[in-house]
């Protein structure tokens, strides 16, 4: 900055010479300094109050913003406080009793496309078909171009499969990851298990949902983020499943079936250690519903507990037991097998066959007359009978923990003239599933008192009500035995394991009215051991004929019999039931060693 | 006296903010830490499913079954029978004379640990 002198030498010269005084000059410049001064420092002093405005501006921004974005956003936990357990997957497992696992989950992906980032859909489409045979090249790559921005293109896919659409590298493939269901036993308890599919489905995740048998019936519990780390215990044992399963196909292939069922339950606690249904499924990959033809042919239609079926002479026990409960009878006493009309309609035995003038009740049972049911079933009368049924569970559809349960509601008529009291003493007219006679047949062999069906591991079951005196009950055990023994089940008399039971062929119902000559549904519904009973067996079949000898056999004895006797030979070690006698003789090893 | 609090409340602020500053970031260290692990711990359970559905799968029913049949040669692995059942009288335990034919001299009372390896097969068990 220059700076001008305060007494500039050429101006006092000529104030001088002017007679002036020269301090005005010095005033004058002085007066003018100082307005310079002044100004420079009042333009200092605004500078720093915007400098200083600026700087409170934007602390008060700053905290505001801060403020703001803290009301805005979501609260977070803090992380040191998550617990480490629980974040397991989302959907519970199923296992068998031995805890096996018969159903769990597996983290894959599903194929989606952003159609908007594809490069080239032409080789999009071309390289997807090759990796899924299924997809049509031309098909996708019309929906890629036809307008749409997001498309799904498979629901699951295998690591291998993820590889090979990774290495088609193009932006607009996308995976979302899944929790997939998987049941590694196949088609093993397929018809407990029922199925799963995926629910309300996003990009992030899928929900699994149960779509039949244990696993929609349980939804709710397997789909409970609480529990999510306990798996669902069924009562189910793999093990004799497997043989069940096994044994069940070969009978149903060798009696020529159209199907089958097997229950094995136990009598104490209603458990179900087995219960099998042929033809079956896979889970993994379950089929479509059947949409023409009868529902129950389909491998879906679980025979077991949906089959409604008329059980024909396995019933006759329940009268016999009912009888001797209300002391009408005793074991011993003769009933009238000579003859018997109902209107005008005469009941008559299986095959023409001809029991004599009396027999005793329990060889009533023994050699299954339905003449001599029906004459017990009269004397017992219609509403005690009805209630009798009905007590047993054989008028309602089965508690057991199924989806399909619900909808099988056995079949009895409303009237319930003289006839139907009859016919329904030996199974005809009234129809149940075999769980229904399974559950009636465990009642009896628990002492008459009554179980509830169940597939859930049960460590104290809560007792049931009794329906008939132990001694009726106790009695109606030994009459199955000698059925077995010699009655019209031999072939079911498993040396060590004291096998009682009933067996039943029934004529099946033409949809047309009437009854089919040459189609049957035999059943045995068996109970061992006789002497301190632990399980029930009923084994069921669809349309099954021996045809081994010269003519076809379409009775119980020659089909459900020895399938009964098989699974009972089978399933009875793996139980830890040791032979009530001592095996006969000593192998080669024992010898040596004595 | 007063300037010597001064001084020490002083460099005590500063040691606390010190200490509170370490103390911060070493928490930071941690919870990084705990997430890290809780990431780990979740990959290993996904792997662990994974390796149960596996073990399931290689140990189905069926699986074992074909096993069994292709090895029968091998194996011999039947169903299981009730005549397999044995009793306990079947089980032939040396006769009582056998422990008095020995005559046993000056016995010991040992004690100590047996190893594994240093155990010969005896072709005897003694039962008392």
């Amino acid at each position: 900055m220059t700076r001008v002198p305060l007494r500039p030498l050429a101006r006092i010269l000529r104030a001088r010479t002017l007679g002036e005084n020269p301090d005005t000059i010095e005033r004058e410049n002085l007066r003018l300094r100082h307005e310079q001064m002044r100004d420079k420092s009042r333009g200092q002093a605004q500078l720093r109050l915007v400098i200083l405005i600026l700087c409170f501006f934007s602390a008060f921004t700053l905290i505001g913003a801060r403020m703001g974005m803290l009301a805005s956003t979501e609260p977070v936990e803090p992380r040191s406080s998550a617990g480490g357990d629980a974040i397991a997957s989302g959907r519970a497992d199923i296992e068998d009793r031995n805890g096996h696992v018969l159903a769990t989950n597996m983290q894959t992906n599903a194929l989606y496309v952003q159609t908007r980032d594809l490069v080239d859909p032409r080789r999009v489409a071309t390289e997807l078909s090759q990796i899924f045979p299924d997809l049509d090249a031309e098909t996708l790559h019309r929906r890629f171009t036809d307008g749409r921005s997001f498309m799904w293109v498979r629901k699951v896919l295998s690591p291998e499969q993820v590889q090979a659409v990774h290495e088609i590298g193009d932006p607009g493939l996308l995976f979302g990851p899944r929790e997939m269901r998987l049941y590694p036993n196949g088609t093993l308890a397929a018809h407990v298990l029922g199925g799963s599919s995926f629910g309300a489905e996003g990009v992030g995740s899928a929900q699994i949902i149960g779509t039949a048998g244990i696993e929609k019936f349980m939804d709710s519990r397997l789909s409970d983020p609480e529990q999510a780390g306990r798996p669902l215990r069924l009562s189910l044992d793999m093990t004799v499943q497997a043989h069940v399963e096994e044994l069940l196909e070969t009978g149903v292939n060798m009696y020529s079936a159209r199907g089958g069922a097997v229950i094995l339950m136990n009598i104490k606690t209603g458990e179900i250690l087995s219960m099998a249904s042929m033809p079956t499924f896979d889970p993994n990959d379950r089929p479509n519903p059947l949409v023409k033809g009868e529902p129950g042919d389909s491998p879906l239609f679980n025979r077991a507990v949906q089959g409604l079926y008329e059980l024909g002479s396995t019933y006759k026990i329940f009268a016999a037991a009912q009888a001797m409960d209300l002391g009408l009878l005793n074991a011993d006493s003769p009933v009238d097998t000579s003859f018997l009309k109902i209107g005008r309609k005469t009941i008559s035995e299986y095959d023409g066959h001809n029991y004599g003038p009396t027999k005793t009740l329990s060889e009533v049972i023994e050699v299954s007359s339905n003449i001599g049911s029906g004459h017990i079933a009269l004397m017992i009368g219609a509403e005690r009978q009805q209630a009798f049924l009905r007590s047993l569970g054989l008028f309602s559809s089965s508690p057991v923990e199924l989806i399909e349960a619900m909808g099988a509601k056995p079949q009895y008529p409303k009237k319930w003239p003289d006839i139907v009291t009859v016919t329904a003493a030996f199974g005809h007219g009234v129809s149940s599933s075999p769980l229904n006679l399974a559950t009636a047949y465990a009642t009896i062999a628990n002492g008459g008192v009554t179980v509830k069906p169940t597939l859930l591991a049960q460590a104290d079951p809560t007792p049931g009500d009794r329906v008939m005196s132990a001694y009726a009950a106790e009695e109606s055990v030994k009459m199955l035995r000698r059925v077995v023994v010699s009655g019209t089940a031999t072939m079911a008399d498993i040396p060590g394991y004291e096998v009682a039971g009933k067996t039943g062929t029934a004529d099946k119902p033409s949809p047309t009215g009437g009854y089919y000559d040459d189609k049957v549904i035999n059943t045995f519904a068996a109970v061992f051991p006789a002497s301190h009973p632990e399980y029930v067996l009923v084994v069921s079949l669809d349309e099954p004929v021996e045809t081994s000898g010269s003519k076809p056999l379409r009775t119980a004895g020659w089909t459900a019999v020895p399938l009964a006797a098989e699974i009972i030979k089978r399933a009875a070690p793996l139980l830890g039931m040791r032979p009530v006698v001592e095996p006969a003789g000593t192998d080669a090893l024992t010898a040596v060693k004595q | 006296m007063r300037p010597v609090i001064y001084v020490l409340t002083f460099i005590a602020v500063l040691g606390l903010g010190f200490w509170a500053y370490r103390e911060n970031y070493a928490t930071q260290a941690s919870l990084r830490e705990v997430a890290q692990l809780q990431d780990e711990i979740a990959q290993l359970r996904d792997s662990l499913a994974i390796q149960r559905a596996e073990w399931a799968y290689l140990n189905r029913p069926s699986r074992l079954r074909d096993l069994a049949a292709v090895n029968f040669d091998r194996l011999g692995l039947m169903p299981m029978q009730a005549s397999q059942f044995g009793v306990v009288a079947e089980v032939s335990y040396p006769t009582q004379n056998a422990s008095i034919a020995i005559d046993i001299e000056n016995t010991v009372d040992v004690a100590g640990e047996l190893v594994a390896a240093e155990i010969e097969p005896s072709g005897e068990v003694q039962t008392p």
